[in-house]
């Protein structure tokens, strides 16, 4: 059954692994892709899953890309069919040329094939069952003995995927012997049986590097610690709740304190989002640095308390982890489409800082700076990653910290300040750049009080209802995000090769599909520049890019342009002059995507030179 | 409303607490409720108990949602800090500051609305989580600064202003708190300032959660006859289970009560409780008898009043958190940030 133009490929492919929920696939499923990095080629894995504990399909799809790209390419060279369920949706997504592995334990008939495509059988199960008499360990073992089959049809090293189970068992030495007489099975079968290696394989190489495999829930957890976070309120949603978990788990380790083996830090379940947000303003008003982590659902839960948070000016932290939405389903599928709902979230005239990381080394530092912005802009901070992002592990520079730092804890007057008599307006802009100063709950006996509520006050926080001084009040919080333009992160340009009149903006898990397009583009001579924002509010670099280009393609995962319109309100744009390029099925943009959508754009205005993509 | 300022009087002779503060030190801006409003007499009773405490008035956060009820904390506590958050969520924020910082007296103001209506769910969160807080509801029965709507604690078979009849079941917050685990619950009337200062002063020294459900009419919406909540009817039908005196433990203690008639308890911050029996068989060391004692009274119309229950031995959240003794936003970068060498560890178990 094979056909004659099999894909032949070295270290530049995409496997996809297709399994049943909850049948212990994932670790294997990680072990190959682990296996592939230590042998210095570098993978992008992608889970992708259903709402739901057991029993339902899932994929795990890896990249493999010694060029280094890192966002979803589109299409499947070798499919490792383990899911009866899906199995003609499976073996039809195959591009032709692509190989298909199966259990072949049962035979199939010729019609549940295609004859563009290398089908490749193990009987798995038979051999599984002369193996091992207990079913759990059958269905475990039978996933280390596909990853051994596969060593041998890609041509790997088998002793680094021994070495990698002896890491990951070391001092069980049972279950090290289990696992690596597993994988040999599966190794010594194909090495026996089947013409190998296929077309696809993995070469030795040196592109790695130093950088580390982590996801970025984990590194925003670990940024939090690193950020000096000290409360969490919180409530579980996917695909946010691994934040929380990270937050904690680096807290014993790194926030025990030692001696009395005290907590310094604390993590309250709450209720539901309204409660956790509560909490977070209600930490953050007495001084301690806090946060939540939420999705979609949870950040239109706690709506009213950002406004309160924005007009109070008190510093918190949001983590929104974006997803699909609404309800179950989609939840489990990428998106970025809280862009508006956080920018301008809440009643009466808002509008708040977000952060726009591209991968866990930045969920890492974006979110140790979150802190130090909320505090010295006293107000709440967005932090906006997505499921792409923060689920799948991911290659990312190594995390880095300067010792010399210091948390910025913003505008303080302290009990000192406040004896030596200097006067404290809360809501006074003494600087000229919009931000005030607050003290703390228990500053000082008998100054420096005041009372905290929405708007109705003056600048020394007392009750008002007069026009002039709502007005005053609202000019300083303009005044104060005009502050905060040249606070966030500035936007991340990539020139094309040549000058050209087309540009495009991104944010986010977009940034590696789009590095990948702009050289597909640039291979059919086709320039764009693009310019990765990193957050909000725009500063002026972000609106001097588009004045620079005669047309920009504005890159996003949602369905309704967010950014693009979020652009065009803050910036005054024309709105023709942003070509909205979206992509909102659930999976996350790929390359190919995003080059043939420019591609077809500018062939539509006859732009040459006007070859066309691959799709 | 008046925008009167505060006549600044100050006698020589007004007297002192061991702080050297006088009363006038603890009081706020003036009140802008109506005039015979049962809030007023609260902060009144509230500035009395810190006064009578020693309390340092910067050692104390007041938090509150939103109503007239809510707008109160203005109007005492001048040199405390004060947070007027949003309707129904004061116990979340109020959770959020206790974490931050376990060294300040938390004191959580809400109204009837604010916390068994809107915000029944957070009610029932803080108590269960054991927040070390003082938590008085000023019960009205009604949304006074919505004009007179009815409340959920509102009796049924009421009659509201405009003369329609309540037809829906009352929440008895005392009796939900007792359920949901606070370990000082206490229910008194704005009208008895010698009832409610004790209960007050008793919950600002308790280490746990503590409610004080106060009976607080309205005069403008709801104290006409019909209503169950207007003074007469609330003096009418009060039934006091006990009277509390709180001794501190630098007071000599001397008491003229008979045996037996005297129960005394010691909280965990070594104040004393001295309880003067008015029910004789009334124990408030028990929980279900007491939620069995308010379900029984209330069934025959009678408004229970007194210290219902106290655990002296309660625990807080911090200590079921197990957070260290200095306060969370006290704790400098050296004690929060793992630095650089953990990082380069942690990269290396990345790779
Ligand atoms: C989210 C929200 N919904 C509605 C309101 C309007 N509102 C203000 S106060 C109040 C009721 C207050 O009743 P209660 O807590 O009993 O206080 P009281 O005025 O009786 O002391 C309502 C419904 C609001 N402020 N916020
Ligand atoms: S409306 Fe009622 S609750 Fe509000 S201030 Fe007036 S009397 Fe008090
Ligand atoms: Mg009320």
């Amino acid at each position: 059954m094979k056909s004659a133009q099999s894909i032949a490929s070295i270290n530049d492919f995409v496997i996809k692994f297709a399994n049943v929920n909850g049948s212990g696939s994932a670790s294997a499923n990680e072990l190959f892709a682990r296996a592939v990095m230590r042998m210095g080629v570098p993978v992008a894995p992608r889970n992708i899953f259903p709402s739901n504990i057991q029993g339902l399909p899932t994929w795990y799809e890896v990249r493999v890309s010694e060029a280094g790209w890192l966002g979803a390419r589109g299409g499947c060279d070798m499919m490792i069919a383990m899911n009866p369920q899906t199995w003609d949706r499976d073996v039809a997504s195959l591009d032709a040329g692509g190989y298909l592995f199966y259990d072949s334990t049962k035979p199939m008939p010729a019609s549940k094939f295609r004859d563009d495509i290398t089908v490749l059988g193990v009987p798995l199960t038979a051999m599984c069952n002369r193996e091992y008499t207990d079913p759990r360990q059958r269905q475990l073992f039978k996933n280390v003995m596909y990853v051994g089959a596969l060593i041998a049809l890609l041509d790997m090293e088998f002793g680094v995927a021994e070495a990698l189970i002896v890491d990951r068992y070391r001092g069980k030495d049972p279950l090290i012997q289990a696992n690596v007489h597993a994988l040999r099975l599966g190794y010594d079968y194909v090495r026996a049986y089947l013409p190998c290696p296929i077309g696809l394989t993995i070469r030795r190489a040196d592109a790695v590097g130093d950088r580390i495999f982590i996801d970025g829930n984990s590194a925003c957890g670990l940024g939090a610690v690193y950020g000096g976070a000290t409360v969490t309120g919180w409530y579980p949603i996917t695909p946010s709740t691994s934040v929380i978990e990270s937050f904690t788990s680096y807290c014993r380790k790194y926030r025990t304190d030692p001696d009395s083996g005290h907590a310094r830090y604390a993590a309250v379940q709450a209720e539901d989002e309204l409660a956790s947000i509560g909490m977070v303003i209600g930490a953050a008003w007495n001084g301690a640095r806090a946060f939540t982590a939420t999705s979609g659902p949870g950040i239109s839960l706690m709506q009213e308390f950002f406004g309160l948070a924005y007009f109070a000016e008190i510093p918190a932290v949001i983590f929104d982890v974006q997803r699909g939405s609404p309800s179950t389903g989609m939840p489990t599928k990428t998106q970025q489409s809280d862009l508006l709902a956080c920018a301008y979230a809440s009643h009466g005239d808002t509008r708040h800082v977000l952060l726009f990381p591209e991968n866990p080394y930045e969920c890492f530092t974006f979110g140790a700076l979150a802190f130090d912005l909320a505090d010295r802009l006293q107000t709440p901070v967005f932090v906006l990653s997505d499921l792409d992002m923060g689920m799948n592990e991911s290659l990312c520079k190594p995390f880095d910290w300067d010792d010399s730092r210091r948390y910025d804890r913003g505008k303080l007057m302290t009990y000192e300040e406040l004896e030596a008599g200097k006067d404290f307006g809360r809501y006074l802009d003494v600087d000229g750049d919009g931000i005030p100063y607050r003290t703390i709950p228990g500053t000082h006996p008998t100054k420096g009080a005041y009372f905290t509520r929405g708007t109705t006050r003056n600048a020394y926080a007392k009750y008002s209802e007069s026009g002039a001084d709502y007005v005053y009040n609202m000019e300083r919080l303009r005044r104060k995000f005009d502050t905060a333009k040249n606070l966030v992160p500035a936007p991340v340009l990539h020139a094309a090769s040549q000058p050209t009149r087309f540009g495009a903006i991104h944010y986010g898990s977009t940034s590696p599909a789009m590095a990948e397009a702009s050289a597909l583009l640039e291979a059919d001579g086709i320039h764009v520049d693009t310019l990765r924002v990193c957050g909000f509010p725009f500063c002026d670099e972000i609106m001097q890019f588009i004045a620079d280009h005669e047309q920009v393609f504005v890159v996003e995962q949602n369905e309704s342009g967010q950014l693009r319109s979020l652009l065009i309100n803050e910036g005054e744009i024309d709105p023709k002059k942003l070509v909205r390029v979206l992509h909102y099925d659930g999976s996350p943009i790929t390359a190919r995507f995003i080059s043939s959508r420019i591609a077809d754009a500018l062939s539509d205005r006859k732009i040459s030179p006007i070859r066309k993509v691959a799709s | 409303m008046t925008y009167l300022a505060k006549p600044k009087l100050l006698s020589a002779d007004a007297p002192k607490n061991a702080l050297g503060y006088t009363r006038r030190d603890y009081e706020g801006a003036i009140s802008t409720l109506c005039a015979g409003c049962g809030h007023d007499s609260i902060s009144a009773s509230i500035v009395q108990a810190c006064f009578d405490l020693d309390i340092e008035p910067h050692k104390v956060a007041k938090l509150s949602g939103i109503g007239c009820s809510s707008k109160t904390p203005d109007y005492f506590l001048g040199n405390s800090h004060g947070f007027n958050s949003v309707h129904g969520r004061m116990p979340s924020v109020l959770t959020g500051a206790a974490l931050a910082n376990r060294n300040l007296l938390y004191l959580g103001v809400s109204g009837d609305g604010d916390s068994a209506s809107i915000g029944i769910g957070q009610f029932a969160h803080a108590m269960r989580r054991g927040v070390n807080m003082t938590y008085i509801v000023e019960n009205n029965g009604v949304y006074g600064l919505t004009k007179g709507q009815f409340s959920a604690t509102a009796d049924k078979g009421s009659k509201s202003k405009k003369g329609v009849l309540n037809s829906d079941s009352p929440i008895d917050l005392a009796a939900l708190a007792l359920q949901l685990g606070a370990t000082y619950v206490a229910r008194s009337f704005s009208g008895d300032k010698e009832q409610l200062v004790p209960l007050i002063k008793g919950a600002l020294r308790h280490n746990g959660p503590a409610l004080i459900d106060v009976l607080s009419p309205c005069v403008t919406f709801n104290n006409h006859s019909g209503s169950t909540r207007s003074y007469d009817y609330v003096r009418q039908h009060n039934e006091a289970v006990n009277r509390v005196e709180v001794i501190l433990p630098r007071d000599p203690i001397e008491t003229s009560y008979p045996p037996g008639s005297l129960r005394r308890i010691v909280q965990h911050d070594g104040s004393i409780l001295h309880l003067r029996k008015l029910d004789v068989d009334y124990d408030p060391s028990d929980r279900i008898g007491a939620i069995n004692h308010l379900q029984e009274r209330h069934a025959l119309g009678e408004i229970v009043t007194g210290l219902l229950y106290v655990d002296s031995s309660a625990q807080d959240m911090h200590s079921h958190l197990n957070t260290v003794e200095k306060p969370l936003n006290q704790l400098g970068d050296a004690y929060l940030c793992p630095g650089s060498k953990a990082l380069e560890a942690l990269n290396a178990l990345l790779r």
